[in-house]
């Protein structure tokens, strides 16, 4: 039994090993380990392709995340007191966001998107005082916007699991005790739901730092990191993918197992308390 | 009162965005699955069944995610519940926390770099320059049904072996000492007891790697070479390439449409079992 889970976690994990293992071969062809060397890494960071392509994954998914725990968390606070139908219909919503596959979000904003624009492009252009008006297309917006739909309902499941499991009899001391709303929810419910926020917050960043599928239909001329990988992946492998893939993967790593923790110590502490 | 205007407001910006990011761009699909391609690619708006009529020219596509999708849900379970019994029912308390995470972590990074690791092992000298090795040569993985397989069980066992432990770790251990005590073999008890307990995680991770996997574009991209195409593969070509708006509407439709019987299904198998929906979520 515990040798079939070690052969498990073996299968799981080899090939994000291997991957870290060849970024680091000094030679040229990218199965042919020829020596230790981090000079992959080097050619890598001075590509000005990926060095953008980077800059724009952390960018989009930076307001990614702050948008969608932000307003992720709004949703959740005021979803607790909704009830009735208003509230299978919001649950049914936050459903159908995560069960849906990313491709169908993809082709569908896209779609939708680019006839909007299409309809309203030249209504601004007749109506916009002076020239320059504003072009509207798909791009930085379009993309945050896409990946903010879907991590903010990520972020209303994890916020609303640990609304749930809040003592309430805090809040109703702090009720009692005369404090305003604003009070009660900055010195209450805020310090208990926090790790839940920022465990979305990470999520949320990671997800969209790692997305390729929405990326690839809504990022317009824009390039994404994976987008990048994928496009250069169609042409052969090379040791400078092994150093990106495991910069990525050691970036994604790190918040991945932050965010764990965050939830599962939190979830241990309230258990205990 | 002024709670009532409080919860509006909060929830009033999440509203309006699932409007326009989620409900908005679903009608439109359903919109244009009735239309027509313009001549230069795009859209025109018309009502007609035609794409619908027109859907066995992708027949092969379909063909493919309807068989590759089961065989890759089937052999995930497979593979998966034993490691989730491990981790509910053997894994010593103080490392099970560990170990769970071990498993979800891989999910959520990034399938791209996840499945690119294979075109490596899989490709001309990863696994097959081994097995020359020892005789056996000419043997082709990459490019493949069969690479795109272990793609698939790769990518998706995380999300298959957590809903199986969430409903094993709540099984009661006492039901499997008093099955042992009344001296059933472990084989009975695990048929009789435990297997019985655990449909409904079963069934949740069946349903979460199927729906997924419906959907999937990047694993047969990357190691299918284009010979083994999924319903994800030719959105992308409809949508990019050909830039056939009013077909490939059609396409995306039908296809929410097949998850939605599964769902509908799962939910019924669930509900007769006699068991409640497990809601996990993997995070």
């Amino acid at each position: 039994m515990r040798l079939y889970a070690i052969v498990v976690y073996l299968f799981l994990y080899a090939p994000i090993g291997i991957i870290v293992l060849f970024s680091f071969n000094a030679g040229r062809h990218a199965s042919d380990f020829r020596g230790f060397s981090v000079k992959w890494y080097g050619t890598a960071l001075d590509n000005p392709f990926v060095m953008e392509a980077l800059t724009t994954s952390l960018a989009v998914a930076f307001a990614t995340a702050v948008l969608a725990s932000l307003m992720g968390t709004m949703a959740a606070l005021a979803l607790q007191r909704v009830k009735g139908r208003l509230r299978a219909l919001y649950d049914g919503v936050i459903y159908i966001a995560i069960m849906i596959p990313g491709i169908v979000i993809g082709i569908a904003t896209l779609i939708a998107l680019v006839t909007m624009f299409n309809f309203f492009n030249p209504l601004l252009a007749a109506i916009w005082p002076g020239g320059n008006p504003p072009h509207l297309n798909m791009g930085y917006t379009s993309l945050i916007a896409a990946h903010t739909m879907f991590t903010m309902a990520l972020v209303i499941v994890i916020v609303r699991t640990r609304i749930a499991g809040m003592d309430r009899t805090l809040i109703e001391a702090s009720t009692d005790l005369y404090a305003t709303p604003w009070a009660t929810f900055r010195q209450v419910t805020l310090p208990q739901i926090f790790p839940a926020i920022m465990a979305g917050f990470l999520l949320s960043f990671t997800f969209s730092f790692d997305d390729f599928i929405i990326a690839f239909f809504v990022a317009g001329s824009e390039t994404t990191l994976p987008i990048y990988v994928f496009s250069s992946i169609r042409r052969g492998v090379t040791p400078e993918i092994n150093a990106i893939g495991a910069m990525v993967l050691g970036i994604s790593l790190t918040l991945l197992i932050t965010a764990q923790f965050l939830l599962r110590a939190r979830a241990r502490q309230a258990r205990a308390g | 009162m002024q709670g009532k205007w409080i919860n509006r407001l909060l929830l009033a910006p999440a509203t309006v965005w699932f409007l326009i990011m989620l409900v908005l761009p679903l009608v439109f699909v359903a919109v244009f699955s009735f239309g027509e391609r313009a001549p230069a690619g795009g859209y025109v708006p018309a009502f007609t069944f035609e794409q619908y009529l027109n859907l066995p020219a992708r027949v092969t596509a379909f063909k493919n995610t309807l068989m590759l999708a089961p065989a890759g849900t089937l052999a995930a379970l497979l593979i998966a519940y034993p490691l989730a019994y491990y981790l509910a029912v053997r894994a010593s308390p103080k490392w099970k926390t560990v170990l769970l995470v071990m498993v979800i972590v891989p999910f959520w990074t990034s399938i791209l770099i996840r499945t690119y690791a294979w075109i490596f092992i899989l490709g001309g000298r990863g696994i097959p320059t081994l097995l020359e090795f020892i005789g056996i040569e000419g043997l082709r993985l990459i490019n493949t049904p069969f690479a795109v397989l272990v793609g698939i069980i790769y990518g998706y066992l995380p999300l298959m072996v957590f809903p199986i432990y969430v409903s094993l770790e709540k099984l009661d251990k006492r039901l499997l000492e008093a099955s042992a005590d009344l001296g059933s073999p472990p084989l009975r008890t695990f048929r009789q007891v435990t297997l019985p307990l655990s449909i409904p995680g079963v069934a949740t991770g069946c349903m979460l790697v199927f729906i997924l996997l419906m959907g999937e574009f990047l694993i047969p991209a990357l190691l299918g070479g284009g010979k083994v195409f999924f319903i994800g593969n030719a959105l992308v070509d409809l949508f990019l390439q050909s830039r056939n708006w009013a077909y490939g509407s059609a396409v995306a439709a039908t296809l929410v449409v097949i998850m939605l019987v599964t769902v509908t299904l799962y939910m019924k198998l669930v509900a007769r079992v006699g068991e409640q929906r497990e809601d996990v979520s993997i995070l």
